[in-house]
């Protein structure tokens, strides 16, 4: 019986060699490892063809632009002669536009370092990971935090007179508000829709949309001395 | 019979010099395909093949892809206008006006120079934001997320310190407010300035420093990012093919996964 052995076992990878091979699954392995097989492109040339398209057509979308506008260029700069409002470029101004309400270490320091922590974290917290809609677990205590949150930065903007954020705060409460109010069952898809959406989809919408408006306040809506300006008007 | 166009490449492409240059060889198997990416020291990281799902234009929007096109306009670009640019005060501003008027095409050589760069500022926001709102940062993806931010910040940086080179008012005075923000940060805020600019002030030394800042090093290190950023999207499984949220119809009923056998 001792000879009748027709196996060897060692661990090899290549399917070359050894053909036939033994799959051990340990406890902490899956035994499912590819759920889906599906259709897949080479990315030579394919990609790489799709990629080009893409680049040429902004490349001859940018060429237009430059023949059509020019870059501007001003005189001379002097240190002596402040222009009135001196702007930063245009991707600061929604800072800059925060500079106008709260002090430098606040708009230029505190929010723009926040910001940019936050940012970083996301991927490392299970409830940005996760995905579950907002209001659809521990329904009762999220409620009222989210009623506590929102009316205290309602309350802190407002005593700030910082309109231009308030305003899209409120839009993104209002329709976060409606959220708490459907589920997944409810008729209407759009309220589905918002149902399902989690706590890190509302963070992202309410930066997004701040940042848009102060951004397009900063640089279409502020003249001389940072006062208010309607753009058609002048 | 005439020889296509194709056949004459593939003629080419087994010559004993292009075969000294590329590794691939010749052919079109998925195995020669394969090999153009694997064999190549730039393609190699990206994957080989990529899901079909994932190049429809709706997945992604191509706006990673655009945001490396402005990228790439910008270096070329840049590289042009290097060679009329002195970064001095106040040849700076001369050299800006020739290019204005004086040499040809430099008009159109600055203007898409600074269309792309807002471009490419607008393209790395959207990209983003459109990652974020696929899922995309999701583990295993959570490193290539920040490496994201980092370039995101490499961007912006860029763009600001090109934005004082043309040494015009604009440029000046927007450097100005930017740099007077840098200052209020607590305790160090003074010394980060002065680092940045050389000086209290935005003065010549402010501009030698934004020249450099701007053509050399942060480009390099932009290029660093991007490397590791293409490569480990290849490493962590290709581009994220999942739903960003369970469709809102499933969600009614999850499902749970099995639980392992203890
Ligand atoms: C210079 C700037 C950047 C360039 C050239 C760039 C380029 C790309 C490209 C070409 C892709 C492939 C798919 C796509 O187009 O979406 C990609 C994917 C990705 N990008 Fe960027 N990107 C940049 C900045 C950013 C930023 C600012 C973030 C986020 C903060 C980010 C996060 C990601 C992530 C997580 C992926 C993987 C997506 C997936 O696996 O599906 N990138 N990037």
């Amino acid at each position: 019986m001792s000879d009748g052995k027709d196996f060897v076992t060692g661990v090899d990878s290549s399917a070359k060699r050894s053909p036939r091979r033994v799959v051990f699954v340990t406890r902490r392995t899956s035994a499912q490892v590819k759920a889906v097989d599906e259709a897949e492109v080479q990315t030579f040339p394919e990609v790489l063809f799709r990629g080009a398209v893409a680049v040429e057509l902004l490349a001859i979308a940018l060429v237009a632009v430059s023949l059509l506008f020019s870059a501007p260029l001003e005189g001379l700069a002097d240190p002596s002669h402040t222009p009135n409002p001196a702007k930063a470029p245009w991707y600061f101004l929604g800072l800059q536009e925060m500079l106008h309400y709260f002090p430098p270490v606040v708009a230029g320091v505190l929010v723009p370092g926040l910001v940019v922590m936050a940012l970083i974290v996301i991927p490392y917290f299970n409830i940005n990971v996760e995905a579950e809609g907002l209001f659809s677990k521990d329904r009762e205590r999220r409620l009222r935090v989210f009623y506590i949150v929102a009316v205290a930065l309602s309350i802190f903007l407002f005593s700030f007179h910082v309109y231009v954020a308030l305003v899209p705060t409120l839009i993104v409460v209002a329709f976060m508000v409606a959220a708490a109010q459907s589920s997944l069952q409810s008729p209407g898809s759009f309220r589905r829709y918002l149902a399902a959406k989690p706590l890190s989809y509302w963070i992202m919408t309410w930066f997004l949309f701040e940042l848009v408006v102060l951004t397009a306040v900063g640089t279409f809506f502020r003249g001389p001395g940072w006062s208010w300006v309607w753009p058609w008007r002048s | 019979m005439a020889k296509t166009l194709e056949q004459y490449f593939d003629e080419l492409r087994g010559t004993r010099v292009w075969r000294s240059v590329f590794r691939s060889g010749t052919g079109s198997s998925p195995l020669h395909r394969s090999l153009v990416i694997q064999q190549n020291v730039f393609f190699h990281l990206f994957a080989t093949k990529v899901r079909r799902r994932m190049m429809s234009f709706s997945a992604t929007w191509y706006l990673g892809t655009l945001t490396l096109g402005t990228f790439v306009i910008l270096v070329i670009t840049g590289i042009l206008l290097m060679l009329y640019y002195h970064p001095s005060a106040p040849q700076a501003y001369a050299d800006t006006k020739d290019l204005q008027f004086v040499v040809s095409s430099g008009l159109f050589l600055r203007s898409l120079h600074r269309w792309s760069a807002h471009a490419m500022v607008f393209l790395v926001f959207a990209h983003m934001f459109k990652v974020f709102y696929r899922g995309a940062y999701r583990p295993p993806r959570e490193f290539n997320w920040v490496i994201g931010v980092v370039l995101l910040l490499m961007t912006l940086l860029l763009s600001y310190t090109g934005y004082l080179l043309p040494w015009d008012q604009l440029a000046y005075w927007a450097i100005t407010v930017g740099s007077n923000i840098a200052s209020a940060a607590p305790f160090v805020g003074d010394k980060i300035r002065f680092m940045l600019l050389g000086g209290n002030l935005v003065n010549a030394n402010a501009l030698l420093r934004f020249y450099v800042l701007h053509c050399m090093i942060l480009p390099l290190v932009a290029m660093f990012f991007i490397a590791i950023h293409f490569w480990r999207i290849r490493k962590d499984g290709g581009l994220y093919s999942l739903q960003s949220q369970p469709k809102v119809a499933a969600a009614a009923t999850p499902l749970t996964p099995a639980k392992e056998a203890q």
